[in-house]
């Protein structure tokens, strides 16, 4: 076998890859700002909540999280499809980080921008929602890309529950084969190149944001 | 006439810090007031306070009647957002730093509020915007955003933004501190016109002496959380009763006759 | 080694304590996988920030490839590539070790970037005094250039060494028994996964929480302008 004929079971994993890291970043982004709306927010219990799923998230291996939802959670009577469970993980765990991300942007929206909306009598959320938000969404780009990119390596652990993902298919591939070195420089390179894919949507976004002359000067050099 | 603005005993402490201390001070309907005094004298905090930016922890305040102390709310000044809502919509502000929505146009500053708050319909905002823009001279930058003003440019929409609200109170916190020199004059420009309007309250912080004396219909001097002094501009300038009045007036006027002696040496 | 345990079944509290023991020699390797793999981090990523800075321009565009690449692909990937590919080519390593090197060379990719922007982050103007007072290049490192970077990455390299920590259960894919290759296995003797994984999960969660604290405690105590090293 060639290398030429590896490429059709490693692309099929990709599609997976790629379709599981958009899903749990798109859910992820959800869960984001819910959880640093929340945080951020006056009522201690909303905010409480935030913070124990940020906490737990965060302070534990996502391998032990996908594991526990995969063996774990159906001996209690709850069970999801491989794939359910592992976007549902991957979409936890990139929205309780994306969640720090929303809370640290939000709060550095400088405290001026809020007492000019309280002196126009802006109530709260018409406050978050066209003062602080839109201010505050350019600044969370670039960690935002970054946590993407983190999205996407982490994709690969769902091999491990029987997801055939694109690391799956290479685990397949070598072990028909035996073709060890090609076999995983393909997939790195296919990583690679998704990652590479979604900087260049990132950078897009952010520039679409950052257009026009309301935020002239890139705050990240 | 009941006046609009009636501090009564009102205690405001930062911590350890006492700014306002049993202070008492009111405004009639219409006057123009300036507050003068060192800074951390307190005379910012009043205005803060009056905006609802501030807690204060003892006392009574009312606007127009209003009480800040909202009857049978949770504890003393913990007022809800609908009490504060209240309280807001007569009173305006324009801060020292300008504060315009850096993501919104300079049009879209003006009428955000009006249509949000007050809930009128877009196009009555606009046209009501472009009026006041016209008003402070800018109706050539209303699709400019902020960043792409100078100061001057920036606090005078800052203007018509906190007018298109309709306040009856407009408080300014060092409208011209921020700005560089030249363009002081531009800003004093727009706020001298407002001084004619009869019914609008006026409470100007300012180190503005000139501007003080020619605005006003009364000058407050603050010094640690109280009113040393006040009285009609004229009196209170050529005849000051305070050894710590006369102090005050004496240093700020030298360092602003030397500001100016040297701008017209640049010049 | 676990032929000779048996677990209390019983209820998940006493399962719970019947396996703490045999967690803790998980730990242990954890720990040791994090140690060993932190240290080829620190070393191997300010080899690659200072080719980086090379004035070759070969060298530093290609090492800047690398980091790139090493850093947007996955460490199991990376990992599998290690366990399998060096074999072929005579290399032979224990498991663990694979596992610490492929840790270390992931996040050698991240330390090479804090440890470049420590040094951006200096001012030229310092660059430009010490050239001024005739000092060495080693001089100008030593005394001007590091004593001002340390407390701009002490808490970034910090950050990396949690999130490492969080990233050593992926060894337990590569046979390395450490907590959560364990669990697994107690989880296959008893059919009883919720116990020993969610004890997994509670004994990482005070760790890394207490890990941050610290790296937290010694950013606000460094100071910011700098400690002299002499």
């Amino acid at each position: 076998m060639t290398w030429m004929q590896y490429l059709p079971p490693l692309l099929k994993g990709a599609q997976v890859t790629v379709m599981i890291s958009l899903s749990s970043i798109a859910i992820g982004a959800i869960l984001a700002f819910a959880a640093g709306i929340a945080r951020t927010s006056s009522n201690p219990i909303l905010s409480g909540i935030a913070f124990v799923y940020i906490v737990l998230f965060r302070g534990t291996p996502l391998l032990v999280q996908l594991f526990w939802f995969y063996y774990a959670l159906p001996l209690i009577g709850i069970s999801f499809d491989p794939i359910t469970t592992g976007i549902m993980t991957l979409s936890l765990l990139t929205g309780a980080f994306g969640a720090e991300v929303v809370r640290g942007a939000l709060l550095a929206v400088p405290h001026t921008q809020l007492e000019a909306a309280r002196a126009l009598n802006f109530s709260k959320s018409y406050t978050l929602w066209h003062i602080s938000m839109p201010q505050a969404v350019i600044e969370m780009m670039p960690a935002f890309g970054n946590l993407a990119i983190q999205n996407l390596k982490d994709t690969a652990l769902v091999s491990l529950i029987s997801i055939a993902d694109l690391t799956f298919q290479a685990q397949s591939m070598r072990n028909i084969t035996l073709d060890s070195a090609t076999v995983y420089t393909l997939t790195l390179l296919g990583y690679f190149i998704i990652a590479l894919c979604i900087m260049l949507i990132v950078r897009f976004i952010e520039m679409k944001l950052r257009r026009g002359p309301a935020f002239p000067r890139s705050a990240h050099s | 006439m009941n006046p609009i603005i009636r501090f009564e005993n009102v205690t405001k402490r930062f911590g350890a810090l006492t700014v306002l201390d049993n202070f008492n001070f009111e405004v009639r309907r219409g006057e123009k007031v300036t507050l003068i005094g060192p800074s951390g004298s307190g005379k910012s905090t009043v205005l803060r306070i009056l905006m609802t930016l501030e807690p204060f922890q003892e006392g009574l305040l009312e606007i127009d009647g209003i009480s800040y102390h909202e009857p049978g709310g949770r504890g003393p000044f913990k007022a809800s957002e609908t009490h504060l809502h209240k309280i807001r919509s007569n009173v305006g502000m324009v801060f020292q730093s300008f504060n315009l929505f850096p993501h919104m146009t300079v049009l879209r500053n003006v009428v955000e509020a009006p249509v949000a708050v007050l809930k009128m319909n877009r196009g009555e905002a606009e046209s009501r915007a472009t009026e006041l823009l016209r008003m402070v001279g800018l109706s050539d930058k209303k699709d400019h955003f902020p960043s792409q003003l100078s100061g001057g440019q920036q606090q005078r929409v800052a203007i018509a933004r906190a007018l298109a609200m309709r306040p009856r109170v407009l408080l300014f916190d060092e409208p011209t501190s921020a700005l560089d020199p030249q363009l002081v004059g531009e800003v004093l420009g727009v706020i001298r016109d407002l001084a004619h309007e009869h019914d609008l309250t006026m409470l100007l912080v300012t180190h503005e002496m000139r501007f003080a004396r020619e605005v006003s219909d009364r000058v407050c001097f603050f010094d640690r959380g109280r009113i040393v002094e006040q009285d009609e501009p004229e009196r209170f300038f050529s005849n000051p009763q305070q050894p710590r009045t006369r102090e005050f007036l004496s240093s700020i006027l030298g360092e602003q006759e030397q500001m100016r002696e040297s701008l017209r040496c640049a010049q | 080694m676990m032929y000779g345990y048996a677990w209390d079944t019983t209820t998940p509290l006493t399962f719970a304590i019947s396996i703490l023991p045999i967690l803790g020699i998980g730990l242990l390797v954890t720990l040791q996988a994090a140690a060993v793999g932190y240290a080829i981090a620190l070393v191997l990523g300010l080899v690659l920030a200072l080719l980086r800075r090379s004035r070759f321009k070969v060298v530093s565009w290609t090492v800047a490839g690398f980091t790139e690449f090493v850093r947007d692909t996955p460490l199991l990937v990376q990992l599998f590539f290690l366990y399998y590919v060096l074999p072929d080519f005579g290399i032979v390593l224990p498991a663990f070790m694979t596992g610490a090197l492929a840790l270390g060379l992931q996040y050698s990719a991240y330390t090479s970037e804090v440890y470049r922007g420590g040094i951006e982050a200096v001012p030229r103007g310092q660059w430009e005094a010490a050239t001024a007072l005739n000092m060495t290049r080693l001089q100008t490192y030593r005394d001007i250039v590091v004593p001002q970077m340390i407390p701009r990455i002490v808490p970034a390299l910090g950050n990396y060494l949690v999130s490492m920590l969080k990233e050593t259960p992926v060894l337990s894919v590569v046979t390395v028994l450490d907590m959560l290759g364990l669990a697994n296995m107690i989880g296959e003797r008893t059919f009883e996964y919720l116990v020993p994984l969610s004890m997994v999960g509670l004994i990482f969660l005070p760790m890394t929480l207490i890990c941050s604290a610290l790296i937290y405690a010694i950013e606000r105590a460094l100071p910011k302008s700098g400690i002299p090293l002499r």
